[in-house]
């Protein structure tokens, strides 16, 4: 069968939308795209990134690849010239001709231009192309002042664009008497012009321009009210003109003034031929934005492939894009009294405008304007569109939001699954939970990838942050900032207070700083806290049931529900004696062995009940916890080194045993490894380590922050040709470091990668003492390690503890029946998850 | 006196855990038993989760969420409302909640859920 075939006209924003849309849902259709410029489509809205040295690649929507790889035949720079609509037929400039069963405009819109006399004269441009930047930017070499004509939100981002280019005298020059008269007041106006003034761009309202003079190249404006300006160039930026010109041509309906009319279906006068993007006139309208036209390209693409989509208007809340001056508008920004109740917020020092119109029975949020301080702009966008009943006092919706309002996450918990996050790409707040959630998405990029939120205009990217945080938040995963619902502290806010107010327990913690009940979030993170700080048995005081499953039973629990047993094994050195006891401890409770990555030995399968006596031969023998559950120290690594390698520089297994015994048992944000290797063949490999020695003729190199895992990172050099004593003086710094001022559940090559200042300003602070600390550390690792005790010899002497190591309260004898395990090469194994019916 | 027919007898209260769980053998049934402290209050739910069909509630740390007290499993960290045995982290399963007493320093769990 014959593939039904669809011409585009245009390749800009919308046009690849489409098609990418299109060839998402179906595969049946044959797709011809024309474009005029030279260029693959391409991120208009990000146009004056390309004066911050993105190239035309970066601004590029797809790879060079892509359209052969999606089967779309690309012209490009071969516009259409002519349409015959009877034969269903369009001619292009290269003279060839191509039939269509369906025609799709995107031709999109140029700047608009008024009929000023002279604007034809050189050094005069407009903004909406990559050549139009070329040119601008090779004339701007030439030019000392500037101005742009236009002062809505294009004309002031192309007055930015002119200072950037070193234009030192910039003026804008716009006909209405305020600044982006679509979108703000008279007053936002005004803190607007004063905020472009420290800019140095120069504000001319009311002007308006009767002729460009000069002799064929600009020289100056001239105005109607008799005055003038001397100018080197001059930007146009007046409003858009949609590019109806063909449709009007072959006959089908246009507005009057100007774009290709559509109905909800993006179908035009004509049945077969559709028009989408800023080229479409809708219900009198031309959008001029990028989400409408992505949701036009949608309806059309799910209507082609006989879905029944409409377009029924949009949003045209906005954001300005320039650094450093945040405005926006949202919702019904000019509605006014006595149709609504306007709360305004004016602080003139710090140059904050904020307006918010609200329903006279003070239930909604309308609309309002932000000027100054747009961080609360996504939270009350959402509040407008999904009519969400405002508090008692709406006024808080902006006082609030300058402490933070939005960076804190509150109120996105009460938007519905179903808000619109991302406009640009139809992306709703579901959508991104469960990228979280269900595809482990642990970052903005790869939410971006995933979902697509935040390529488009990138305003909603702080939202999509915070939802980002929210949902790791619950999952109980990793924890920015404000702990949890229960302490309004970050973690390091929370290790000082409970330094300061020595506090000892949990509950004590909850009982000073927190409130309510506490969660699985705050609790394991306390009890670090509590064990990084004091380095009691984190079992006693009722820190037992606020610690991870793993703590609270010392050991890590299995699939199945069983767990495993991990004896420190000191830089993996073991006699032959200890390997028998391993052995004999393992057979009598029938667990599985293997040897680790950490260089010691797993036993797997041990029942709840079983772990105290297992644990007691273990000790018996001279063993000792491995805390292979806890966020601590690890296993310390070695190679065999000078006492046998005939490489070897040093006896780093001695230095290998000599640091697991000193940090041992230490607690910290994240569990932390090391190694030491004998000579820089590296056999031990310390530069995956959080901190890793290696042997050199003159001493030992330390490395720090290294990390294996899913992100692997190597570790830097952070001091040469140690002696032994020096190097543990640094590790010891080092290391309270990092547990005083990490994160929650970040490793320390993640913790260096947010440190501003990186690894100098690290070195600096452990080797020259920039912050004074270090006397105070080495004071408090010191009583961390002298405080050291095995957690398993308390727990299996102490009968209080010891009781909990039941399954069943009431038949304390009793192992869980349920854990099955099965056979495999001679060994047991656990069986498989019993699949789930529900998730 | 309690009624043994409907009730549990399931543990002396000194043998509970102060805010965390125990597991309670009824039979062939697994039962979490929570005796939050902090609330003054006592919960039982099923011990296993049915998120993996994991014998682990009992061991799960408990708190609350707003005033909602909750369970969240050690294994996946999903969590469970004590309440009504909803489940917290927004997928379609539940949990089977029991009544509690308390009654001359036993713990009694009733035998059918609520
Ligand atoms: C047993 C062992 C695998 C083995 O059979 O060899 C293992 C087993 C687990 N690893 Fe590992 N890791 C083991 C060596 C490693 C290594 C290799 C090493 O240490 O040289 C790495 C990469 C090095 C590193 O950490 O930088 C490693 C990187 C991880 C990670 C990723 C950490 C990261 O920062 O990206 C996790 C996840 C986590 O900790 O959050 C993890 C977590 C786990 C957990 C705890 C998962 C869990 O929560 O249940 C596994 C526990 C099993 C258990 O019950 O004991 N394991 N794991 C190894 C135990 C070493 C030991 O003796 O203690
Ligand atoms: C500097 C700048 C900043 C912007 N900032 C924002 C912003 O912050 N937020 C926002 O929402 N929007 C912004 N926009 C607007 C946004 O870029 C447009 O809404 C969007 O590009 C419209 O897409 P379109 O495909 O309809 O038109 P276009 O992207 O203009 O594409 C139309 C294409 O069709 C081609 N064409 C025309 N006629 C023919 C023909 N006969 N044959 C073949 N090809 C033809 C044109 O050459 C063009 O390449 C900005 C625009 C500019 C210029
Ligand atoms: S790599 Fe994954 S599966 Fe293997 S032990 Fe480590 S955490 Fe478990
Ligand atoms: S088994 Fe309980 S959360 Fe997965």
């Amino acid at each position: 069968m014959k593939k039904t075939q669809i011409i585009v006209i245009g390749n800009g924003m919308v046009g690849y939308k489409f098609c990418e849309k299109l060839k998402s849902k179906s595969e049946s259709f044959n797709l011809i795209v024309f474009g005029e410029e030279c260029r693959r489509a391409y991120d208009r809205v990000h146009l004056s990134e390309y004066f911050n040295g993105k190239t035309a690649e970066d601004l590029s929507l797809s790879t060079a690849t892509w359209y052969e790889e999606q089967n779309i035949t690309l012209f490009l720079s071969n516009p259409i010239t002519k349409i015959d609509r009877d034969f269903k037929m369009v001619y292009a400039a290269d003279g060839l001709s191509y039939s269509y069963d369906y025609l799709v405009f995107a031709t999109g819109s140029a700047a608009f231009v008024p009929t000023i006399p002279g604007v034809e004269k050189d050094g005069v441009f407009v903004y909406r192309t990559i050549e139009d930047l070329e040119l601008i930017s090779e004339f701007a070499k030439k030019a000392k002042t500037g101005a742009v004509i236009g002062g809505g939100l294009l004309g002031l981002e192309a007055a930015k664009a002119l200072i950037d280019l070193g234009i030192e005298q910039t003026h804008i020059i716009e006909f209405a008497p305020r600044l982006m008269p679509r979108q703000i007041d008279v007053a936002g106006s005004e803190m607007l012009k004063s905020k472009l003034a420290d800019l140095g761009l120069k504000i001319h309202l009311n002007k308006n321009t009767t002729s460009i003079v000069g002799d064929g190249k600009i020289a100056a404006m001239q105005f109607s009210d008799d005055t003038n300006l001397e100018v080197d160039m001059l930007v146009i930026s007046a409003g858009i003109k949609p590019r109806d010109e063909l449709a009007k041509a072959c006959g089908i309906e246009v507005g009057q003034r100007g774009g290709i009319l559509v109905n909800e279906k993006m179908q035009t006068s004509d049945p077969s031929v559709f028009a989408i993007g800023e080229c479409a006139l809708y219900d009198g309208m031309i959008y001029g934005l990028i989400a409408p036209g992505y949701e036009m390209a949608e309806v059309l693409a799910a209507n082609l492939c006989e879905g029944d989509k409409e377009f029924t208007g949009f949003d045209m809340s906005t954001k300005l894009k320039l650094i450093g001056i945040d405005v926006a508008s949202f919702g019904d920004n000019f509605i006014d009294e006595p149709d609504c109740r306007t709360i305004i917020f004016e602080n003139k020092h710090k140059g904050i405008y904020s307006r918010i119109n609200v329903s006279n029975d003070g239930q909604y949020l309308l609309g309002g304007i932000l000027i100054g301080d747009a961080t609360a702009y996504n939270m009350l966008l959402q509040t407008v569109n999904n009519k969400i009943v405002l508090p008692e006092n709406p006024e808080e919706l902006i006082f609030g939001s300058r402490s933070g309002g939005e960076s804190d996450g509150a109120g996105i918990t009460s938007l519905p699954d179903s808000a619109l996050i991302c406009s640009c790409e139809g992306v709703s707040k579901g959508d991104i939970c469960s990228a979280v959630t269900d595809q482990n998405c642990e970052n903005l990029d790869d939410i971006k990838k995933c979902t697509k939120a935040g390529t488009g205009c990138g305003g909603c990217i702080p939202m999509v942050k915070d939802l980002m945080v929210h949902t790791f938040k619950s999952q109980g995963k990793y924890v920015k900032n404000v702990i949890c619902e229960h302490f309004n502290y970050s973690r390091q806010e929370l290790f000082d207070l409970i330094h300061i107010h020595e506090l000892k327990s949990y509950d004590e913690v909850l009982n000073e700083f927190g409130k309510n009940d506490g969660c699985e979030v705050c609790k394991p993170l306390v009890a670090s806290l509590l064990a990084s700080l004091w380095n009691e048995m984190i079992l006693k005081k009722g820190n037992d049931v606020a610690q991870d499953s793993n703590d609270r039973f010392l050991a890590n629990i299995q699939k199945g529900g069983s767990y495993s047993v991990v004896p420190r094994v000191p830089g993996g050195e073991i006699t032959p004696d200890k390997l028998i006891i391993i052995g004999e401890v393992a057979k009598k409770y029938n667990l599985y062995t293997k040897i680790t990555g950490g260089q010691r030995i797993d036993m797997f399968g041990a029942h709840l009940n079983d772990l105290p006596i297992i644990w007691e031969e273990l000790i018996a023998a001279g063993f000792e916890s491995g805390h292979a559950y806890g966020k601590g120290l690890r296993t310390v690594k070695s190679c065999v080194g000078s006492t046998w390698c005939r490489f070897g520089l040093h006896d780093s297994v001695s230095y290998a045993i000599r640091i697991e015994e000193r940090y041992r048992g230490i607690r910290a944000p994240h569990k932390f490894k090391s190694a030491v290797s004998g000579c820089i063949r590296e056999c031990a490999e310390a530069q995956s380590k959080d901190f890793g020695i290696i042997a050199t003729e003159k001493g030992w190199n330390l490395y720090v922050c290294g990390n294996g895992g899913s992100k692997p990172q190597h570790a830097l050099l952070l001091a040469t040709d140690l002696d032994s004593e020096t190097c543990i003086k640094y590790i010891d710094r080092f290391l309270m470091f990092y547990i005083r001022t990490a994160d929650p559940l970040t490793r320390t090559a993640t913790w260096l990668n947010k440190m501003e200042g990186g690894i100098d300003y690290l070195r600096n602070v452990v080797i020259n003492d920039s912050l004074g600390m270090a006397e105070q550390w080495e004071q408090e690792i010191e009583n961390l390690i002298s405080s050291y005790k095995c957690e398993w010899k308390e727990a299996v002497e102490n009968p209080a503890i010891r009781k909990r190591f039941s399954h069943f309260v009431n038949a304390p004898e009793e192992k869980d029946p349920t854990i099955e395990f099965v056979d495999m090469r001679g060994q047991k194994r656990v069986a498989e998850w019993k699949t789930s019916n529900q998730i | 006196m309690t009624d043994t027919s409907n009730w549990l007898a399931a543990c002396r209260v000194e043998d509970a855990v102060e805010n965390g769980g125990v597991c309670v053998k009824n039979g062939e049934e697994q039962i979490a038993l929570f005796y939050f402290k902090r609330r003054n209050e006592w919960f039982a739910t099923q011990n296993e989760c049915p998120h993996r069909k994991q014998m682990a509630l009992s061991r799960g740390m408990i708190g609350s969420t707003t005033d909602e007290p909750k369970v969240a499993c050690p294994f996946h960290k999903k969590t469970f409302s004590l309440h009504t045995g909803e489940c917290l982290s927004g997928d379609e399963c539940a949990i089977k909640t029991y009544p509690v007493k308390i009654d001359n320093g036993i713990v009694y769990i009733g035998k059918s859920p609520k």
